[in-house]
Parts: structure tokens; C-alpha cells; sequence
């Protein structure tokens, strides 16, 4: 079997895969968001936090509760980290730096997850378990009840209603994020991932010399990791370490992962507002981007001239073995068109014109399928901005799952479009216009550019790769990209919830056959195409100096 | 049995034959001097606007739209950057092109506004300065018009220019309306009723009436006319606010992606000069769309005006387009003016030929429509001559009234007293039961089958010295218009219900919904019956519309989303819509409809195409920009566009001149057909989505072509 065949049919085994899964998941999740009893573990949370779990909120309170939530969060996990010296199980690591602990905090609060630090020579067992791996969850649950709002606004009618955040938060940890994970755990534990709280381990290398080893509870963070679409590593080498990602299956597995609560969210979308049909549009725009952009990353990784890769076989250099360059090319596609940032290769070693695949990915705003939550509430978004230019053309004042979109609908999302590109193109110029950042780059020339362009876009659209080749650990950058981490992710997320109340206190359009259908291909076809070029035309000229120029070279 | 004669509307109305409305479907304005503007875009029109396109280069205009206002800008800019290095063609070329897109835009607005301010000069001429007779007590004063206050009464007799809007309190006069309408037939107006309103500027033609004053001086119908064609009232309307909005942010976005080009061109190893930057940015930004939104809305409205409608607020006009239910009102709208009369149905024992003759009797003195109708039913088909009433000697009329709802006339013949009663079953029933009469079973039965079948029976009965009786039923009946059915089959396609409103009771309104193929009906509806119906339709999200002229509509078209006052209505009426159709034609609420979702649509198509267009501009500019420093970059010129300067000239010039050409386009509006949504968006998305994908890579490629021809670049 060739290498070709054998990635197409590890991409049709995870379809199928995916498939199976998309029903009952999807279905489950809208019941955790529309069930009207909790669970005994939930109300001793409830009362631990002193939050009443049947009060409705409107769109400010909700806001409040998501930003007090992630400032604790960002806070404790700051101290975490500055005191580490003197936290037990901490493998004798010194405290973190203040840039980075700040860089750190503020990347695991979003579920961006950069790394700007080595796990396995900076983590000890504390940061990681009860500070990294907590945000990994509860970042998680907070990406998916932003969006469950935003769905509640399109539900809900003459209400500014849109739900209670604690109680979306804390069920989306008990009742979707920690049984998956725990399965999931079990999972790569039996495919060989670690798993134990081991200490540090001198080995002898066959070359002579010697590496050190340690343990942890790698298994289980991996498997939240990929979940809750996270991608901190639990080691430097992300998921292209054997500890984290020993198998081809597991690989695979993992890209399941990670696709996994993205893609089925579309049906718990389209169950709570009533239509499973829009759900499945949104799932076939999303599914249609993926696939897209899966495609071609394997036709270019693959079918890349030049001697070397003529004799690999494709594009080998920064891709392990283990994996091969379909199952690679999978997992950085989905990686990047989710907020995941895990890696099981190198995007900085990916052909040029790979290397602009996964930027790309990234600048449609991560929402195909998107993080946990973020991808749906992004698409949302975008369905908005297609509805509102092509709606217009049948005849009507545009307007979406029964809601009129105007002045203020269409303001809020414009707001939204506006902050990452903001923050991407406005960061990376300053760092390219000043003369010490430049110095991080590894490489000359485009590909020295892409590193920088692909740092600002990861930290602002909240993902968290890295081009590799980027020294990310000065003060210039942990300080920048945690701005835009933090930007990127809560600033979007105000305009979302206000466009949630927005909605909610609209009374609803009934469809009519003058209404645009946005359950039809037809429309489907369409948001791809306002996704793509409204993307694309935005970063167009940045991309052609970096991943165009390199790849279009040869 | 409770089967009405008329309904009030219909009795009342048919005292003051006004022009009738229109029973086809209305052809647009008709006026001999062309009141309204020629439909067609004229060229010549371009070079007239061209000194109000300049005059719009102040900021203060400008600024009103963002994306031209960033060309404005941009403009000014490489003009600086030109002089500071004089011998830069390209600047100047490109500063010229920019300005040339600015222009354009304006030109695009002055057009459109040009087309109203013909229309505006003909509505001044009619407000030339009037004199007014103020009454003070008995004494009458001579003022001028503009010193008029609300509450004055006025005189104003055969010859007299009406000095202001207002009620007519006293008297009855025909009145030229031609000035405001277009229609050269005058009118009546008279005191009381639904017909009292008249308008300031207009021509009384014969007697004299008293007029209350209703409206300020310089707020008349007609200054706001001026103002509404003129453009000078308008204000953005919702849906043009939020795709403003929508273009700044993308405004916004091409300016990031622009001012963020030049550190990574320098590092690249290439200079960008601003004159470049803003080439770019310019192609970039949603200028087509921005130039011509204005006129597009604009245009919206003077369609409008065209067919003698005016919107009050463009809010009203894109209000149109969304509307999801019509009211309708059954007669004038679905059906003729008044029911006619189809067949005389006579009970057992009598002939068809004495019902005829005493139908045709008791229908002499009814003068209305219906009453007409029976004389020329008895003509046409029982060749009964029609009788005035003055051959027969010593009859005595009783004309029709609200009350009493029969008419009929006592006359003596060949020594025999007759008594001949025509009108609703119900009162005739009790006049010949008042005189010991009886009624046919087979009158009740036949009254009954008429009704059933969406008819309106009128019973005739008769008092001789055969003692009182029932002769039998005339079948009045509704002729609905010719097309209809059609027109609403359309409107269902489109997602349109309609509601056909009626006095009629709920049988014959029934029947004829079904004849007329409308979705639902209102039956009895009295003003609140309406009133409720729009509310729960709107309480149902959905936007209804609905005409109207009695003071009694005002309400419901004060509630309604789109209330069309007839002209010949009311001031209330007038006052609680939020259009006023000149021609007083209530079909033309499909026609408003139709309007406002083809405003929508052209706006969407432009939007669109606008956003496509950009893709071919990058490949044209970004290899020119950069193909030097990374040679990679030039196999994105698939244009193959001749040098990196006319890449970028080219691009720009195309920018500009896609705005000319598509002004035609924006002030005719985008080709409507009422489809349902889908093909419909299938339709656009493949002309203005895929072609303004296509169209840029052709017209830029040809512009190179004729650029690379001159010598020396």
C-alpha cells in the first residue's frame, strides 16, 4: 500500500468515524444544555461556588460571568506558576518568569494553549495537573457555553434571556468534557501513552551521551488536550512525542478528538433552534472547508517536487515516520481550522504552500469546524455576514434562523470580523517594522516572515502552533502574543453574547417561500464563498510574502 | 337571513361618483407633460449632473459615505505625493483615476437626485404664490396663502388655486388635481364623508366650498412632495444604515491589510511608494457598492414616484419588500367597483319577464352602481327600455337609503295602486310580511343558493291587489378582475399571503376568495376587525400592508408596516399612512411590494458584486507589487497583464469605470421576476456572485491591453 492510499483511507476511516458519532453526541449535548435538572455533583459545585443555577441571565451577566471566571482562572494560574519553587511535586523546576507566566496564564485560560516554554524542562506535576490541565477543561466548557448563548439567542424570542453561564460551565465539564476525556485516556493509555507521576530519568543515548526523561499524567491531558481542542503538549514535541502520541492509531485517534465536539455541536446547534436541517448546513460548510483544505494539504505535501521528496515520497522533513505524511497532513489541517495548536509535525518544515494551508486555517477565524464552541459561534457569525450581503438579493431585509438581521445584529458582527485581523496584521507589522523582534526568526527571507506572521495569527485567533523556528521566549513576544491571546479571545466573545441578546429580544420572522433558504446547498455554497474570499482578500497580501512567495518559488 | 344589500362603504361612496379607481392594472404615470421622469436611463443625464457631482466633493458630503470618503482621502493624497515628485506619471495617472472614482460616485447620486428635481420644477409651478379668502366671522379678508394657520377657514370658488391642505367643511366642487396626480379628470370634494380632503395647489373647477386649513405653510402635501422627489427629506433607511456598516468594517479591513503592507514589504527588500498603497487600497475597498448605494436608494423611491406613489420614509419602501401579508380590500381591489347584476330568478308563479319589469321599476331611482346595473340587465337580456322617471305620471320614488336599504317607487296604473320594493331579503322579507304578504318559500331557498355561491341577492316584491309578495331575487354578483388569480399565484411564490377584506358576511366572502384565489378573508370587517387582524399578523413577526382612504382606516393604517392612503381619502388617512398613491389605485400594493424587494435586491446583487471583484484585482496587483523581489509571485499574473505599472493602472481604472457602467443598472433596478427565493438567489448569485468573479479578470485584462498600446510605457 502506498503512502497516498494510506492516508486517503485513514481520512475515510476518521469520516466514517466522525460519522457515527455526529448523531448521538450532538443529540446528547443539546440535552445537556436544555435539561432542567442537575445532577447531585453539580448542585454540591453549584453550592461551592455560591451560584444559583436556575436564574436567567441576560447577555451582561452572562459577560460578567465569563470574564470573572477567566480572570480568576488567568490569576490563580499566574501564582501557580510564580511559585512553583516552592510547590511540592514540582521536579524541582524554578518559578516561571512574569512574561511568561503571564504568557502562559492568559494562553491556557483561552484554550489557545502557546507554549513558549518547555514542558518537560519547565512543568512540574502541580502546574501541570492542577493548573494547566483544570484550564483545559474549564476553557473548554467556556468556549462551548458562549456558543450554546449565541444559540440560545437565535432559539429564544422576546426575551433577553439566554441562560445561566455557571450552569453551562459546570455541565459542560461534569456531564460532556470529563467522561469523554476519561474514556478517551483510556484510550491512549492503551495504545501505549503515559501515564504516571513519575520523576526525572537519566537514559543513556545509543550514540553515547545521555537524555533526560520524565513522566506524568501525559494520557489524560492528552486526552483534554485534544477534546477541548486545547493543544498545550504535555511535552515540547507536542503530540509528535511518542509519550503523548505513540501509534499511528493513536494519531488518528487523536485527530478524532479534536474534530470530534466541533463537528457534532452543529446538530446540538440545530436541534436547540429547532431545525436539525440547519444544523446540517452548517455542518456541511464546515465538513466542505475541512475536507477542502485536507485535500490540498495532502496534494501538496505529497506531490512536492524535488529530489528529496521524489525518493520519500513526499515531503518528509518534520514529519515522523511513525505517522507518514497523509496521516500528518490530516492532523495539521485539523489542528489549524480548529483553536487546537496541537502539532504531531512541524508546520514550519510543511512544503511552502502547506506552510500557507495551516495560516490560512487559522485566519478563517478557526471556524471549520472550529474550538470547542468558538468554531460554531464563529460560523455563526459568518452566516450572519453571508446572510446580510446575499440575502439581500431575495428580496427581503436579510435575516437568519427567523431573526432579523440589523443594524445592531449586523454592527456586532462586523465588530467581530474586525478584531482578528486587527491584531494579527497590526502585531505583525510592528514586530516587522522594529529592529529587535526580527532577531527571533531562525529563517530568512519569506520563510523568516511566515514565523513571525504565523505567531501573531495563532495567538490571536486563539490556537496556540507554533511555525516552529520562532524563539517565542522574549519579553516582546510573550507579551504580545499574550495580548493577543487575551484580545483575540474574550474581545469577540463580548460582541457574541451582545448579538445573543440582541436576537433574544427579537420576536421572530416566520419563513415564508420568499424567505432565504439557509438550510439548502445552495446557501452552503455560499457561506463557503464568502468564508473563503472575505478571508482570503484580507490576508492575501501578507500570505503572498510569506508561504505564496516560498511556495510559488520553485 | 341577514344578506346585505351593499355594504356601507359601497352605498356611501356612490353618492360622489370621484374617480372611480382604476379596475386594470395601472400603466404608470399618464400625463400629457411627463410629470414624472422617463424610466429609461438617459446618457445625456451624465453630463448634466456632472457640475452637482463636483459640487459633491465637499467633505461635508463626502463624509457621508465611508468607502467614497477613503477614496476622497486617498485622492488628496497621491495628488501631494504627485507634487512632491512632478515627473511621476504614474502618480499622476493614478491621482487622476482616483479622483475620476470619486466623481463617478457623485455622479452616480446627482443622476439619480437630477431625475426628482424635474419632477420638483412642475410641483413648484403648482405652488405659485395663492391668495387666500380668510373668512373672519361672515366678512371675508384677502390673505396671502403663506400666512395661512391651521383652524383658518377659506372660500374658494370656481377658478380659484386652493391657497393650502385642508378639509372642505362646506359645499361640494369639482376640483383639478392634476398638478399633484397627473390626472387630468377632476374630482369631487365635498363636505363630510371620505372625500372631504383637498389638497393646496390644486384648481377648483366649479362651485364653492368652505376649506378648514388642516396644515402649516411650507408643510403641505405638496412641499413635501418637492422635498421627497428632490431627495432633500431623505434619510438612510435601516437596512442601507446596516450595509453601511457592513462596508466600513470591510473598509476597515482592507485598510489594515494595506497600512500593514508596507514593514513586510521592506523587509521583502521592496519599497512601496503611498501612491501604490493607496492604488490598492481603493480596489480593495467596496467601492462600486459604495458609489452607488445612495443612488440605488434614490432610485427605489423615484420608481416610486413613477407610478404616482409616494413613500413617506424609505423605511416604508424596504418595509415593502418584507411584507408577508396583504391586505387587501375586496372591491376595487380584487373585484370591479360594485357588484352587477347577473340573472332576475323568479318564484313559482311568476315570469322571468315580470320580475325583470318590476326589478327595472324598483331600480329607477336607486342611482347606484348596483341599481344601474339591474337597468342595464333588464335591457341587455329582457330588452326592456329604460324608463326615466319622469314619463311615468304620478309615481311616487323612494330612493335608497342606509336605513330603510330598499328603493322602489308607488305608482297608480290603469286604476290598480302598485307598489314596487327592491333591496336586501331581509327588509323586503319584513315590508311585505308589514302588509300580510307572504314570502315564497322558493324566494327564501334561491336568496339562500345566491348567497352560497358568493352572490348577493336583492329580493323584489311587489304590492298590488294581489296583496303583498315576494316576485323573486336578483342575483347581484361580484366580477372579479381579469388576472388575479394570476397576481396572487405569483405572490404565494414570492411567500406573499393575502387577506381580502370585506364587508360582505362570511358566505359571499368565501365564495369569492375562492373565485379570486386569495389565501384568506375577512368577513363584516369592521375597522377593529382589521386593526386586530394586523396586529396578530404582526404579532406573528410578520409585516402587513394594507390601503386604505376613510378616516376610519387611519388607525389600522397607522399600525400597518406599509399603509397605502389612497389620494382621494381622507387627510386622516393620509396622515396615518406611510405612502400616498396619486392614483388612488388599491391594486398598486402589489406593484409597492414588487418595488421594495427590487431595491433590496439590486443593493444585495451590487454588495456582491462589489466583493467579487476584488479577487481579480489582487491578482492583478500583488505580482505586480512584489513579483520582483519574489519572482515566484509572477505566476499569480494569470491575467498576463503587460507591466507591473499597467497592472496596477489597469486595475484601477476598471474600478472606476465599473461604477459608469453600472449606474444604468442601480437607477433601473435589478431585473425582478416573482420567483420563489431560491431560484431567485440561484439566479443573482450566478449573474452579479460568479460574474463579478468573472467580469474584473476580462475588463482588466482589456484595459492592459489598450494601456500596453501606448508608446513608451
Amino acid at each position: 500500500m502506498g503512502p497516498v492510499l494510506a492516508g486517503v483511507l485513514q481520512l475515510l476511516a476518521l469520516i466514517a468515524a466522525l460519522a457515527l458519532v455526529y448523531i448521538p453526541l450532538g443529540t446528547y449535548m443539546a440535552k445537556v444544555y436544555s435539561s432542567d435538572k442537575h445532577w447531585r455533583v453539580e448542585k454540591w459545585i453549584y453550592k461551592g461556588i455560591g451560584a444559583n443555577p436556575d436564574t436567567e441571565m441576560r447577555w451582561t451577566a452572562y459577560l460578567r460571568g465569563v470574564l470573572a471566571f477567566s480572570a480568576v482562572g488567568v490569576l490563580f494560574l499566574y501564582l501557580l506558576q510564580r511559585l512553583q519553587g516552592v510547590l511540592p511535586g514540582s521536579l524541582g523546576f524554578a518559578a516561571i518568569d512574569p512574561d511568561q507566566a503571564f504568557n502562559t496564564a492568559v494562553s491556557f485560560v483561552t484554550n489557545t494553549n502557546w507554549q513558549s516554554y518547555y514542558g518537560e524542562q519547565a512543568m512540574g506535576h502541580v502546574v501541570q495537573t492542577a493548573g494547566l490541565a483544570v484550564q483545559n477543561f474549564v476553557s473548554a466548557a467556556v468556549g462551548i457555553a458562549v456558543a450554546v448563548a449565541l444559540v440560545r439567542g437565535f432559539a429564544r424570542s422576546r426575551t433577553g434571556e439566554l441562560g445561566n453561564f455557571w450552569t453551562d460551565l459546570v455541565r459542560g465539564v461534569v456531564r460532556i468534557l470529563v467522561p469523554l476525556a476519561a474514556i478517551a485516556a483510556v484510550v491512549l493509555v492503551a495504545c501505549g501513552a503515559m501515564q504516571n507521576f513519575s520523576g526525572i530519568h537519566e537514559v543513556g543515548q545509543f550514540m553515547g551521551g545521555s537524555q533526560q526523561w520524565n513522566g506524568g499524567a501525559v494520557a489524560s491531558q492528552e486526552a483534554i488536550k485534544e477534546i477541548g481542542t486545547n493543544g498545550g503538549g504535555y511535552f515540547n514535541a507536542n503530540s509528535a512525542h511518542p509519550f503523548e502520541n505513540p501509534t499511528p492509531f493513536s494519531n488518528l485517534f487523536e485527530i478524532f478528538l479534536i474534530l470530534v465536539i466541533p463537528f457534532a455541536l452543529t446538530r446540538t446547534f440545530g436541534i436547540l433552534v429547532g431545525s436539525v436541517k440547519q444544523g446540517y448546513a452548517i455542518l456541511a460548510t464546515m465538513g466542505t472547508i475541512w475536507l477542502g483544505f485536507t485535500a490540498l494539504m495532502m496534494w501538496t505535501e505529497f506531490a512536492h517536487h524535488g529530489p528529496a521528496f521524489e525518493i520519500a515520497g513526499g515531503a518528509y522533513e518534520g514529519k515522523e515516520v511513525r505517522f507518514g505524511v497523509g496521516s500528518s497532513a490530516i492532523f495539521a489541517t485539523s489542528t489549524t481550522l480548529t483553536s487546537t495548536g496541537a502539532v504531531d509535525s512541524f508546520h514550519s518544515s510543511f512544503t511552502g504552500l502547506g506552510g500557507g494551508i495551516t495560516m490560512l486555517g487559522m485566519m478563517l477565524g478557526e471556524i471549520a469546524p472550529g474550538g470547542v464552541g468558538s468554531g460554531l459561534y464563529g460560523m455563526l457569525i459568518m452566516a450572519i455576514i453571508a446572510v446580510f450581503i446575499a440575502g439581500l438579493m431575495v428580496g427581503r431585509t436579510p435575516e437568519y434562523l427567523g431573526k432579523k438581521i440589523g443594524t445592531r445584529e449586523i454592527k456586532l458582527a462586523a465588530c467581530y470580523i474586525l478584531v482578528t485581523p486587527a491584531l494579527v496584521l497590526i502585531f505583525t507589522a510592528v514586530a516587522m517594522a522594529l529592529p529587535t523582534p526580527v532577531n527571533s526568526m531562525t529563517n530568512s527571507g519569506a520563510h523568516g516572515f511566515s514565523e513571525i506572521l504565523y505567531a501573531y495569527t495563532s495567538a490571536s485567533n486563539n490556537n496556540g502552533s507554533a511555525f516552529a523556528g520562532l524563539n517565542a521566549d522574549t519579553q516582546w513576544f510573550n507579551t504580545t502574543l499574550g495580548l493577543c491571546i487575551l484580545l483575540g479571545r474574550f474581545v469577540p466573545m463580548v460582541f457574541v453574547l451582545a448579538l445573543a441578546g440582541s436576537l433574544a429580544e427579537q420576536k421572530p420572522v416566520p419563513a415564508t417561500a420568499g424567505t432565504l433558504r439557509t438550510e439548502k446547498p445552495l446557501f452552503t455554497g455560499l457561506l463557503v464563498g464568502a468564508i473563503l474570499i472575505i478571508t482570503g482578500l484580507t490576508y492575501f497580501p501578507a500570505l503572498a510574502l510569506g508561504p505564496l512567495a516560498e511556495g510559488l518559488a520553485s | 337571513m341577514t344578506t346585505e344589500v351593499t355594504n356601507q362603504e359601497d352605498s356611501m361612496s356612490t353618492a360622489t361618483p370621484t374617480r372611480a379607481p382604476h379596475s386594470d392594472v395601472p400603466t404608470g404615470h399618464k400625463s400629457p407633460e411627463g410629470r414624472v421622469g422617463a424610466g429609461l436611463f438617459d446618457p445625456k443625464q451624465l453630463v448634466r449632473s456632472l457640475p452637482d457631482a463636483f459640487r459633491k466633493l465637499d467633505p461635508r458630503v463626502m463624509v457621508k459615505s465611508p468607502v467614497m470618503f477613503v477614496v476622497w482621502i486617498g485622492s488628496i493624497l497621491t495628488t501631494a505625493f504627485s507634487f512632491k515628485d512632478p515627473g511621476d506619471w504614474f502618480g499622476w495617472t493614478i491621482s487622476a483615476w482616483l479622483w475620476l472614482t470619486v466623481i463617478f460616485a457623485n455622479l452616480a447620486e446627482a443622476v439619480a437626485e437630477g431625475r426628482g428635481k424635474a419632477q420638483a420644477d412642475t410641483l413648484r409651478k403648482a405652488k405659485t404664490d395663492t391668495v387666500a379668502r380668510r373668512l373672519v366671522g361672515d366678512r371675508e379678508e384677502q390673505v396671502p396663502g403663506t400666512e395661512l394657520s391651521i383652524g383658518d377657514l377659506v372660500v374658494c370658488e370656481a377658478g380659484d388655486i386652493i391657497p393650502g391642505d385642508g378639509d372642505v367643511i362646506e359645499g361640494v366642487a369639482s376640483v383639478d388635481e392634476s398638478a399633484i396626480t397627473g390626472e387630468s379628470a377632476p374630482v369631487i370634494r365635498e363636505s363630510g364623508g371620505d372625500r372631504s380632503a383637498v389638497t393646496g395647489g390644486t384648481k377648483v373647477l366649479s362651485d364653492r366650498i368652505v376649506i378648514k386649513i388642516t396644515t402649516k405653510p411650507g408643510e403641505t402635501f405638496i412641499d413635501r412632495m418637492i422635498n421627497l422627489v428632490e431627495g432633500a427629506a431623505r434619510q438612510k433607511t435601516p437596512n442601507e444604515i446596516a450595509l453601511n456598516i457592513l462596508l466600513a468594517s470591510l473598509t476597515i479591513v482592507f485598510l489594515l491589510a494595506c497600512a500593514t503592507l508596507p514593514p513586510f514589504a521592506d523587509y521583502a527588500g521592496t519599497h512601496l511608494t503611498l501612491v501604490v498603497l493607496v492604488a490598492l487600497l481603493v480596489c480593495l475597498i467596496p467601492t462600486t457598492i459604495g458609489a452607488l448605494l445612495s443612488a440605488i436608494g434614490i432610485a427605489g423611491m423615484d420608481r416610486l414616484v413613477q407610478r404616482n406613489v409616494l413613500a413617506m420614509s424609505g423605511r416604508a419602501v424596504e418595509a415593502a419588500g418584507d411584507v408577508s401579508t396583504l391586505l387587501l380590500d375586496k372591491t376595487g381591489t380584487i373585484t370591479l367597483g360594485n357588484r352587477q347584476a347577473a340573472e332576475f330568478v323568479p318564484v313559482s308563479g311568476t315570469t322571468e319577464a315580470e320580475i325583470a319589469d318590476a326589478a327595472q321599476l324598483s331600480s329607477l331611482a336607486d342611482e347606484t352602481p348596483e341599481g344601474r346595473s339591474i337597468v342595464v340587465l333588464a335591457k341587455e337580456k329582457y330588452g326592456l327600455r329604460e324608463r326615466h322617471q319622469g314619463e311615468l305620471v304620478g309615481a311616487e320614488w323612494i330612493t335608497f337609503t342606509a336605513q330603510t336599504r330598499m328603493s322602489g317607487v308607488d305608482l297608480t296604473e290603469d286604476g290598480v295602486a302598485r307598489k314596487v320594493r327592491k333591496g336586501a331579503a331581509g327588509s323586503v322579507m319584513a315590508w311585505v310580511q308589514e302588509r300580510g304578504g307572504t314570502v315564497a318559500d322558493d324566494a327564501d331557498t334561491t336568496a339562500n343558493r345566491i348567497s352560497e355561491a358568493g352572490g348577493t341577492p336583492l329580493l323584489v316584491a311587489l304590492e298590488d291587489d294581489r296583496g303583498a309578495r315576494v316576485l323573486g331575487v336578483i342575483h347581484l354578483k361580484d366580477v372579479v378582475k381579469d388576472g388575479m388569480r394570476e397576481r396572487f399565484e405569483e405572490l404565494r411564490r414570492m411567500g406573499i399571503k393575502t387577506v381580502m377584506i370585506t364587508g360582505d358576511n362570511p358566505l359571499t366572502a368565501k365564495a369569492i376568495a375562492e373565485e379570486a384565489g386569495v389565501d384568506d378573508f375577512l368577513a363584516e370587517a369592521t375597522p377593529e376587525d382589521k386593526m386586530a387582524l394586523i396586529k396578530r399578523e404582526q404579532a406573528g413577526g410578520k409585516l402587513v400592508a394594507m390601503t386604505g382612504d376613510g378616516t376610519n382606516d387611519a388607525p389600522a393604517l397607522a399600525q400597518a408596516d406599509v399603509g397605502v392612503a389612497m389620494n382621494t381619502g381622507t387627510s386622516a388617512a393620509k396622515e396615518a399612512g406611510n405612502m400616498v398613491d396619486l392614483d388612488s389605485n388599491p391594486t398598486k400594493l402589489i406593484e409597492i411590494v414588487e418595488i421594495g424587494k427590487q431595491l433590496l435586491i439590486t443593493r444585495g446583487a451590487l454588495t456582491t458584486f462589489s466583493i467579487a471583484n476584488d479577487v481579480a484585482k489582487y491578482f492583478a496587483i500583488i505580482p505586480a507589487l512584489f513579483a520582483a523581489v519574489y519572482p515566484g509571485l509572477d505566476k499569480l499574473n494569470i491575467m498576463g497583464l503587460s507591466s507591473p505599472d499597467s497592472a496596477i493602472l489597469s486595475a484601477v481604472i476598471f474600478n472606476a469605470l465599473i461604477i459608469i457602467a453600472l449606474v444604468p443598472l442601480s437607477l433601473k433596478g435589478v431585473q425582478y421576476r416573482p420567483v420563489s427565493a431560491d431560484r431567485m438567489l440561484r439566479r443573482n448569485l450566478t449573474i452579479y456572485g460568479l460574474g463579478g468573479l468573472v467580469a474584473p479578470f476580462i475588463g482588466i485584462k482589456l484595459i492592459d491591453l489598450l494601456i500596453s498600446l501606448i508608446p513608451g510605457l
